[in-house]
């Protein structure tokens, strides 16, 4: 399965214009570390050159640094070629924001919202950004790593006797 | 459909009738002042939204569907997750990775010891460790029977959503001879917590292999019985071919996996297509069906069940002697005999409890195993520590779920719970 890796890593070198993109490797899967300004770019042209339809996960990190504390890491699975791999973006610490994947892939939409709710990254143009899991009124995103294990007291209203 | 009233027709629609109620009296004094400005919409023409669940017992669990419904048709539905959230993927970057195996077994609630293996791959692999060839052989036959097990139970229940409460009965009591196996397995008849990081917890007594082989037999026949009493049934075909269709792109883009995608006429199956444990050494086939229907996900989950049989078989015949922990001291917990009788195997026992087995700083890890919804996946991160930085659990039962407004758009209302049924949700998971 390297033919695929070698032809993404020609199709997206610098010289065919992607400054930035980065290629590493988690345990056994190729992993693309991405610009977010060219993430939608950029994974719609794995989608479409490079047959992989089906994104089957998002996983948010919170790095708990002071610069680039957010990441996102996509997971994309190609049903032709049995491949699999990984798009990790890199976010803001402020305001962790990227642009929703929501034109490529309806599984997004509820993965974005996940992302959202348990990390609180914000994506852009997103067409029903609720939460997941929590209440609406939750103000906090239980995952990041200042939220202690044991909750906020008074983080629920509960209704009165 | 008839159009919107406006004020003077309804005064007369109304006074045409032979009887006006007392309500119907007060709204006419009312329309009487020129103040009154209203437009009176023919009632069948508005949408009803309809609840169902959290405690509908025909939602699986506590599954929220908020319905609208046009008439008997459903027009648009939100599933409404979250009621049974505990926070496990905060709950495991507080403890070490063998305290979280018994928290595996709480995700999907039928299928225990898949969930303990997958779980146990993922960190594995970030390890770098493998388990022994006996262990991974027994590991195979824990996948297979938790499958049996969870179909089982789906056969059963999604039986009774249309109507057929006796097969029920029949496939809980196939179940039960699976769960007395593990019981005898694992110590636990539904919990396991089986494995281990690189081995497992009992070795595979000849007695459960004795059992094992004593099921497959009697388990094809009492599976072809409880097919019997509803395939050829026509109200059991009647109310489940053609109802809940997903269009084969509709499926790919939702993410969709497992059964749900096989039955879209996608042969897509993480034991044959990414391989782990030793599935490349076992022949099987992977049930694949075009019509995407609530029959057609039947069919591929009860011929999975025989093919679950069959890798089950030879599993048996293949199962080496061996040791059952690999032996590596600093990753793996050494034999409870040894850390009682030898000094060092003690401060190892000690060391992998209290502190947990450090993978190396920085390194991530997924690894996903076919479960009996889907693809059931770990991605684990690193940061030195004896506890995962990250754990993100990918469950097929939340994308299977997101799949609902898809399938249910158009649908009568009556087959809202035939289609729940199919897509064999277990919130456990999806809620995490």
């Amino acid at each position: 399965m390297t033919e695929i890796t070698d032809k993404i890593k020609e199709k997206l070198s610098e010289s065919g214009g992607f400054t930035g993109v980065i290629f590493t490797e988690n345990i056994n899967d190729p992993m693309i570390d991405v610009p977010k300004e060219r993430l939608l770019e950029i994974i719609k042209i794995l989608k479409d050159e490079f047959n992989f339809d089906q994104l089957r996960d998002i996983v948010s990190v919170d790095r708990f640094t002071k610069n680039e504390r957010f990441e996102c890491i996509y997971n994309l699975y190609s049903l032709s070629n049995k491949f699999r791999i990984f798009v990790k973006v890199k976010l803001n610490s402020k305001n962790p924001e990227v642009e929703s994947l929501t034109p490529l892939y309806m599984s997004a939409d509820w993965a974005e919202r996940e992302a959202w709710d348990m990390m609180g990254i914000k994506f852009l143009n997103h067409p029903d950004l609720r939460r997941l899991y929590m209440m609406e009124e939750y103000e906090y995103h239980p995952l990041r790593k200042d939220y202690p294990l044991m909750g906020l007291p008074g983080a629920v209203t509960l209704p009165k006797k | 459909m008839s159009e919107e009233l406006t004020k003077e027709e309804y005064i007369n629609e109304t006074l045409k009738n032979s009887h006006v109620s007392l309500t119907q009296e007060r709204v006419l004094k009312a329309l009487e002042s020129d103040d009154v400005q209203v437009q009176f919409a023919d009632s069948l023409d508005n949408q009803l939204v309809l609840n169902m669940g959290p405690q509908h017992p025909a939602t699986h669990g506590v599954l929220q569907l908020v319905v609208s419904l046009d008439g008997e048709t459903v027009a648009g539905c939100v599933p409404v997750l979250g009621y049974l959230h505990r926070g496990y993927e905060k709950l495991a970057e507080n403890m070490t990775f063998h305290e979280f195996i018994p928290h595996t077994d709480r995700l999907d609630y039928l299928s225990p010891p898949a969930n303990n293996v997958g779980y146990v791959l993922a960190i594995e692999k970030l390890l770098k460790i493998e388990a022994t060839p006996r262990t991974q052989w027994i590991r195979m036959i824990c996948c297979e029977m938790a499958r049996i097990a969870s179909h089982c139970v789906w056969m059963g229940t999604m039986a009774m959503d249309v109507g057929a409460l006796t097969v029920f009965l029949w496939t809980f009591n196939e179940r039960e001879k699976i769960l007395d196996i593990l019981d005898i397995l694992t110590g636990v008849r539904f919990t396991t917590s089986y494995t281990r990081i690189g081995g497992l917890y009992l070795d595979m007594s000849d007695e459960v292999i004795a059992k094992l082989k004593k099921f497959f037999d009697d388990f094809v026949p009492k599976l072809d019985e409880a097919r019997a009493l509803i395939e050829r049934n026509k109200i059991f075909i009647n109310r489940c071919e053609g109802v809940g269709y997903i269009s084969k792109e509709d499926a790919v883009s939702l993410g969709l996996t497992g059964p749900n995608l096989r039955a879209a006429g996608i042969p897509n199956d993480l034991r044959v297509d990414n391989p782990y444990l030793n599935y490349t050494e076992v022949d099987f086939d992977i049930p694949t069906l075009t019509e995407s229907d609530v029959l057609a996900r039947y069919y591929v989950r009860v011929k999975e069940m025989y093919e679950s049989i069959k890798i089950l078989r030879q599993c048996l015949q293949k199962l080496p002697n061996g040791p059952i922990n690999a032996p590596i001291p600093k990753d793996v917990l050494p034999e409870k005999v040894e850390v009682y009788t030898k000094m060092e195997e003690l401060i190892f026992d000690f060391m992998v409890i209290n502190f947990g087995t450090a993978p190396v700083k920085g390194d991530e890890a997924y690894q996903a195993i076919e479960s009996s919804k889907g693809e059931l996946g770990f991605y684990a991160i690193s940061d030195g520590k004896g506890y995962p930085y990250r754990l993100k659990i990918r469950s097929p039962s939340m994308v299977a779920i997101s799949a609902l407004p898809t399938m249910l758009k158009g649908t009568m209302i009556s087959d809202v719970v035939a289609i729940i049924g199919s897509i064999d949700p277990v919130m456990g998971e999806a809620d995490k």
